[in-house]
């Protein structure tokens, strides 16, 4: 007879080495671009505009763009998103609308990125003729954005007990009085985890930004919303495939800077998430 | 005064709540506005099934069966490398690993999905492409094999999470009943837990190709780009995704070239459209 | 029907309530009256909650609530009521011990500040003289910036009084205030509600029927919803007229 528990055993190695399999390329991945990476880094390269062909300098511009798209996506997107939230959380009611919602929610999250590119061409670029600008960028990564910020958002305002509502409105507040100063404040952290992995998602995505914004080579500042800008990933994208002959230095400079920002970003929304669990009042 | 505020915010949050519908209505809308016009020069059999793509040959030849096979040959591809490790490592975290060790690993695979993909593909192009054409002893190694590959690496942190959300979820009286029963802990997981978390893991599975369906930038740098009919996947391809990155800007607004990639733009939003659909129906099966 | 106290606060005439296809209250019919304490006991399920939800509109918060007949606060439709003055007028104090999680001082002022602005001092000295009404001012006042949640179980509940009492309602309606209480915390929450009858109508649902006995002026049966009998606390404990009263109270008291 097959002894079941060395099954078991055979079983959970297969498990665990499955595991290793993601987990180690991903250690692999970090190691490597911080180890490559890290030599370049300098005041230089983070403050001075690339030169020569973007063979040598920085990458000044490119981070301040990034900045910019990231900035002016957040501001279109967490109004939005969070209002869209408190909809779904305190208003809406189990019927068939809702569940449209919840449907056209999942599939703003599922649309390919490279199609949210072409949307903002045809939309902000062309129809209403923003040109390939920052603002053409920033309103496109924000629609991108806004179905991680109306999840997260969502189910943080949900994670708020129902009876504190309840005795909020029973002392005669309203029900806007009740989200506004006790459903509300309740939930900032995961709001605020959310928007924060949004603003990673934001920084790291180049499709999106490859035809509405992002400016090959410009080694100048943008003066508005109505200008071309550098990005962070596209400049990663356009030294690595379009450019022949870079350093690996700097290419390797590039995606760490990008890869320290994106998961900065995730740690620190892992961080409030982890500590507000543990520090729940209720 | 305050009736009135309050009133004004109410409607905001409606306006809002109903945003996701308006946005993904307006995608489709121009998507199709753009799109459209390529059918004037091309119908729409010709257009899913030609076998050549050169838009800027004269008259252009706007056939997308080779982007669709390129497409599906690398999906299928990162499907065959992801699925089983995927599901697997699920298990592992929701099952078999200790309470600490699963903290950190959610927080490894949560970071791996943050990794940009335009990150993923430059790791690829130094280190994956190189090994691939050393060890297949060819030409060059951007081809579909190391294009699945990274993309494996992309639907694994979906596959993950949401299967080990689905076995999480099912009942721990299933588990307690078939211990009792002495079954082992590998019984109960193979004979109970799986086949009870089925229509979640399948729904993580979609999702997971459908992330893969829509990647873009790594795919684009490793995958080499050629638009050919692929015979093997030691060969470069290009997948749809990939086409409209790397053409779009070169297009003329305006032109059929233009309208063609919109149009490619269409296939890829009703492909996610499809899957997410079909993924959330077996998601909330149980709900009804 | 026997009348204490000075006129009607409540008159519900025709009562009925449906959550979906259940019917929770059937065809109900009360008099409640100024300055009287109302207990309203009956077994799990018999719609005793739901009745008292009803009065200040809190049972429309869940989804397929139907409701027909007659609820009248002062000769007024509650549903023409205003429904945060409504709110105002009826106070309710929940089953556990509910602080927001704000501190000791906010759990109080926050009802008064939901419905007019008030100077600082003007607070201060009203957030004093409903803690002072609830018994609780002494042990709180050196700590009243302090999390609520710090307070012992007694206390929360004494605070969750007092926070009704802060927005000057009427009416106090109580959902099984000592459920979560220790026999000297739950003496000390029914001494409070004694002498706040002095200046409020109060309903009072319980499970503990020795503490209708106790508190109650008049005593209402609940069962499936149904009101089975609504009499002085003496008669109902003594001289039950309906059969199914007396098995309760006996089945309880056995």
């Amino acid at each position: 007879m097959r002894n079941p528990y060395r099954a078991q055993r055979i079983a959970f190695f297969f498990l665990f080495l499955a595991t290793l399999l993601i987990v180690v390329p991903v250690g692999l991945i970090v190691v490597i671009i911080v180890q490559k990476g890290l030599p370049a880094i300098s005041w230089q390269f983070l403050s001075d505009i690339p030169r020569h062909g973007m063979r040598v300098g920085g990458i000044f511009p490119a981070i301040v763009g990034t900045i910019y798209l990231v900035t002016g996506a957040i501001i279109f997107a967490l109004p939005i998103g969070l209002l869209a939230a408190i909809y779904l959380s305190e208003y809406s009611k189990d019927n068939f609308l809702t569940r449209i919602i919840r449907l056209a929610i999942v599939n703003l999250a599922g649309v390919p990125s490279v199609v949210y590119g072409l949307f903002g061409l045809a939309l902000f670029v062309v129809f209403l003729k923003f040109g390939a600008s920052i603002l053409s960028g920033s309103l496109t990564l924000g629609i991108m954005i806004l179905p991680i910020i109306i999840t997260t958002s969502r189910e943080a305002l949900e994670s708020v007990p129902q009876s504190f509502r309840e005795v909020s409105l029973s002392l005669g507040a309203s029900k806007w009085q009740t989200i506004r100063h006790i459903v509300l404040p309740n939930a900032i952290p995961g709001i605020l985890t959310g928007t924060i992995l949004g603003i990673g998602r934001a920084a790291g995505e180049t499709a999106p930004i490859l035809f509405t914004v992002a400016a090959f080579y410009l080694p100048q500042l943008p003066d508005s919303i109505f200008d071309q800008a550098m990005a962070l990933p596209y400049h990663l994208y356009v030294i690595s495939t379009q450019v022949p002959n870079v350093d690996e230095k700097i290419r390797y400079g590039t995606a760490l800077v990008l890869l320290a920002l994106v998961l900065f970003m995730n740690l620190v929304a892992i961080i409030i998430r982890y500590k507000f669990r543990k520090r729940k009042k209720w | 005064m305050r009736k009135l505020k309050e009133l004004v915010i109410e409607k905001l949050i409606l306006i809002c709540g109903l945003a996701s519908i308006f946005f993904v209505a307006l995608i489709f809308l121009f998507l199709l506005k753009e799109g459209f016009a390529v059918f004037k020069a091309v119908n729409p059999f010709n257009f899913l099934f030609g076998k050549s793509w050169y838009p800027i040959s004269d008259p252009p030849q706007l056939g997308i069966l080779p982007l669709i096979l390129g497409s599906l040959l690398v999906t299928l591809g990162a499907a065959v490398i992801s699925i089983p490790i995927g599901v697997a490592c699920a298990v592992y975290i929701a099952e078999v690993a200790p309470a600490k060790t699963k903290e950190a690993l959610k927080a490894g695979i949560e970071l791996l999905a943050a990794i940009p993909s335009v990150v993923l593909g430059f790791i690829g192009m130094v280190t994956l492409v190189p090994l691939v054409k050393s060890v297949f002893h060819i030409p060059t190694g951007l081809t579909a094999l190391s294009g699945s590959i990274m993309l494996a690496f992309m639907a694994m942190p979906t596959i993950v999470s949401i299967a080990e959300d689905a076995l999480y979820s099912v009942p721990k009286s299933y588990k307690e009943g078939a211990f009792a029963l002495g079954a082992t802990h590998w019984q109960t997981i193979r004979r109970v837990m799986l086949p009870a978390a089925s229509s979640g893991i399948l729904a993580a599975v979609m999702l997971g190709l459908g992330r893969v369906i829509g990647e873009t930038m790594a795919v684009m740098m490793i995958t080499g780009n050629a638009a050919v009919i692929p015979r093997s996947i030691l060969q470069p391809v290009r997948t749809l995704t990939a086409t409209i990155a790397a053409e779009m800007g070169e297009a003329v607004v305006g032109s059929e070239h233009y309208f063609a990639l919109f149009a490619v733009g269409i296939v890829l939003f009703i492909i996610s459209f499809a899957v997410n659909v079909t993924a959330d129906l077996f998601l909330h099966k149980k709900e009804r | 029907m026997v009348t204490i106290g000075v006129g009607v606060k409540f008159e519900i005439h025709d009562l009925n309530i449906w959550f979906g296809s259940a019917h929770a209250i059937r065809h109900v019919n009360i008099e409640i009256q100024t300055n009287e304490i109302l207990s309203v006991i009956g077994p799990a399920n018999s719609g005793k909650t739901t009745f008292l939800r009803t009065l200040n509109r809190l049972n429309e918060l869940y989804a397929n609530y139907n409701i027909t007949g007659e609820v009248e606060l002062e000769r007024e439709d509650i549903r023409s009521i205003e429904i945060g003055e409504l709110r105002r007028k009826v106070g309710m104090v929940f089953a556990l011990p509910l602080p927001l999680p704000l501190s000791i001082f906010d759990n109080v002022a926050y009802g008064i500040k939901m419905h007019d602005r008030r100077g600082k001092k003007e607070l201060e000295e009203k957030v004093e003289e409903t803690l002072r009404q609830a018994y609780l001012w002494e042990e709180v006042k050196d700590r009243l910036s302090e999390s609520a949640f710090k307070l012992s179980g007694g206390q929360q509940q004494r605070l969750c009084i007092a926070r009704t009492l802060a927005v000057g309602p009427e009416v106090i309606l109580f959902d099984e205030p000592c459920s979560g209480l220790d026999p000297i915390s739950t003496a000390k929450v029914e001494d409070a509600m004694v002498k706040l009858k002095e200046k409020f109508t109060i309903v009072l649902v319980t499970n503990n029927v020795k503490q209708a006995a106790r508190v109650g002026d008049k005593t209402a049966f609940f069962l499936n919803g149904e009101l089975v009998e609504l009499d002085k606390t003496d008669r109902i404990f003594t001289a039950p007229q309906d059969k199914r009263t007396d098995g309760y109270i006996r089945g309880k008291f056995g």
